[in-house]
């Protein structure tokens, strides 16, 4: 996963967090004879929560973390800005160790270096939106005149503009949301961490915010990262996603490497329903010209649909049902490969045809 | 007596003593009494001071502004009731008023000492389990033990009056300030008291900004109670001098006098009506008011939209 070229903003080594009284003594026993986790619940009567999670996030990355409830994804995100303590293991942002600050420096680094979403929203009930969306400027100290642009700003940013003076409980779930996430915005935070932003929302509002959201995104280019439930949204959202179960990160790779090369069956069964259309490329499911030619001699491909190997199964599909010829896939002008009506239907179930055979 | 021990019933053979013992803190309140003297001093002056100035108040301005407290407190409705239980109080005797006058300076004296020590205690129990354990049996004692037991070391050590007579209303009236203070505290949504780390606050500041805050409706509920049980007290504490309605009561008690207790008892009843109804009313929460701010509504509403028309 190492690539040099790319700045890494967040970078989690070997995190473990383990519940408990006796979980130093249990992270000695891991380290020395590397218990397993039914041993460890059995001798220590302690919970692993996160077991030696590693990763690293490049600057304007958004990374999903994809897991199950209770697959310890919650507890990890908060080990970014420390809100749990690690048992082993470090952060490190922007090059600074997190678990080595002090709470001065903790706290600055929360206040103005991270913003965070909670599914739970956990807007304060007395504070207007305005007041919430500039807290954590008002616990630097910033003055009131700032705080008051600011807030305009960030507002604005999440059309909630003329709500300003609303309570949370005047606003409907999703625009609680809305200024959650102005919220987190409002300080101008390098890092975003987004804690099942949008799971507690019903269907049409979640995919109107993740809309939002992108948007944002796009326009503010932060270092995000965002936990979900949710497959869809994390292949929709972002930019790598790293599978949980039971406190593993199992896998880590693009969307299109999840959802083609699973790890293992637990992946594998997880991205089994997930349509293929928009994520898996013509390169993947393309039979080299050569073989194909040799395989069914040679080709008049001059009538043929010609399509590029970045192209998604989507593309070829618009081109393939106008013709009863295979597409011709070409890079920068040179024929490269072939994609069969076969090819493409399997590709499509998810099954590669006619690629290896 | 010695060859009479059973041990069926081993009690009564045993003398620990602890009676002598205890009068012994006793020999050793009123040989240090001197020391007390200042203390008392300084407190009986506040509490002559608050009673003067509710004296001095002609009864009708009084009316009206504990009438206008209640709008503002708890909204147009409890006016009226607040207003007539306040006459109903002033027509039970001649002397009734200022008899109630005295009872409300010992009740407010007695309710802002439980403040000054209740909240901080409250606050702490709620953020320690370990301080919660420790003062939970000292609070039920307080609530339980019979008043009598303690009145008798409380005169010994710093004498019969009004000082006094704070001091046994603080030792009952305290607990539910303590225990609803605790309980507000650790109601707070946790979710937000993390987003509250989250975004870089203090403790400090999650405290002043989060916690109180969100606590404040029940921790007034505890306030109430507070001011409810200061007044239950106010008959036990005219038995060590300390003057009002409560005394009448206690006086009518020993002659037999029907028509005097019902002065003394009806009058405790009026005012605590009308503290109930004024502290109640605090403990509504924003969105009950529609969000408006305090000075926003009641009196002080219609002065400042006043004063706006006028600049």
């Amino acid at each position: 996963m190492v690539e040099p070229r790319r700045e890494d903003v967040i970078r989690c080594e070997g995190i473990w967090k383990i519940f408990g009284d006796k979980a130093q003594q249990a992270m000695e026993a891991v380290r020395k004879d590397g218990l397993s986790k039914r041993e460890i619940h059995d001798r220590f009567d302690c919970v692993v929560g996160v077991q030696d999670a590693s990763f690293s996030v490049g600057r304007g990355e958004i990374f999903c973390i994809m897991g199950l409830s209770g697959s310890g994804k919650s507890t990890l995100i908060r080990h970014i800005n420390r809100l749990i303590e690690p048992t082993s293991g470090n952060v490190i942002i922007e090059g600074q160790n997190v678990n080595a600050m002090n709470p001065r420096e903790l706290r600055a680094l929360r206040a103005e270096k991270i913003g965070m979403v909670f599914q739970s929203m956990a807007l304060m009930p007395h504070r207007t939106v305005r007041d919430n969306v500039v807290f954590s400027l008002e616990v630097r100290g910033v003055s009131e005149a700032k705080r008051a642009e600011v807030a305009a700003r960030a507002i604005a940013a999440v059309d909630l503009t003329g709500w300003e003076n609303r309570y949370p409980d005047e606003l409907s779930g999703g625009m609680q949301q809305r200024v959650g996430l102005a919220r987190a915005i409002a300080a101008d935070p390098t890092i975003l961490l987004m804690d099942e932003p949008f799971s507690a929302l019903d269907p049409l509002i979640r995919r109107q915010l993740q809309g939002t959201f992108m948007e944002l995104s796009a326009e503010l280019h932060k270092t995000t990262v965002f936990i979900t439930h949710d497959l869809d949204e994390a292949i929709r959202i972002g930019d790598r996603i790293a599978i949980m179960k039971d406190g593993v990160l199992v896998q880590i790779g693009t969307p299109e490497e999840i959802v083609t090369r699973p790890a293992d069956a637990y992946v594998a069964e997880f991205v089994a329903g997930i349509s293929k259309l928009d994520l898996v490329t013509a390169a993947r499911i393309m039979q080299p010209l050569g073989q194909y030619e040799q395989e069914n001699g040679p080709q008049d491909h001059a009538a043929w649909p010609v399509a590029k190997p970045g192209d998604k199964l989507n593309e070829l599909v618009d081109l393939a049902v106008n013709t009863d010829h295979p597409i011709l896939i070409a890079a920068e002008g040179q024929p490269v490969g072939v994609v069969s009506k076969r090819a493409l239907l399997r590709g499509i179930q998810g099954r590669e045809e006619g690629k290896a055979a | 007596m010695e060859s009479s021990f059973n041990w069926l019933n081993p009690f009564a053979a045993v003398d620990l003593g602890i009676g002598a013992w205890a009068d012994g803190i006793k020999q050793w309140a009123i040989s240090n009494r001197e020391m007390i003297q200042p203390i008392k001093r300084f407190f009986d002056g506040v509490i002559v001071g608050i009673e003067g100035a509710l004296q001095a108040v002609p009864p009708m301005v009084m009316l009206a502004i504990l009438g206008l407290i209640a709008w503002q407190t708890a909204g147009r409705r409890a006016v009226w009731v607040v207003v007539a239980c306040l006459a109903i109080l002033g027509f039970l005797a001649p002397e009734a008023w200022g008899l109630a006058m005295t009872t409300l300076a010992i009740v407010i004296s007695s309710v802002i000492l439980c403040v000054l020590i209740g909240l901080p205690m409250g606050v702490l129990a709620g953020k320690s389990d370990r301080f919660e354990g420790a003062i939970r049996p000292v609070l039920d004692t307080m609530q339980t033990i019979p008043a009598f037991v303690y009145l008798v070391p409380v005169v010994m050590m710093i004498g019969i009056g009004n000082v006094s007579g704070v001091i046994v209303t603080i030792i009952f009236a305290l607990p539910p300030l303590v225990r609803l203070t605790s309980l507000g505290i650790r109601g707070v949504n946790p979710a937000v008291v993390e987003a509250a780390r989250a975004f870089g606050a203090t403790p400090g500041q999650i405290l002043r900004k989060v916690e109180l805050p969100l606590a404040t409706p029940t921790i007034l509920a505890g306030l109430n109670q507070t001011i409810m049980l200061s007044l239950s007290m106010v008959v036990i504490a005219s038995m060590i001098s300390v003057k009002g309605l409560g005394n009448e009561v206690l006086r009518a008690m020993g002659r037999l006098d029907a028509g005097k207790a019902i002065v003394g008892g009806l009058g405790i009843v009026m005012l605590a009506i009308v503290l109930d109804r004024i502290t109640q009313g605090l403990g509504r929460s924003g969105r009950d008011r529609g969000h408006k701010p305090w000075w926003q509504t009641g009196p002080v509403g219609v002065i400042a939209h006043l004063l706006g028309k006028t600049n």
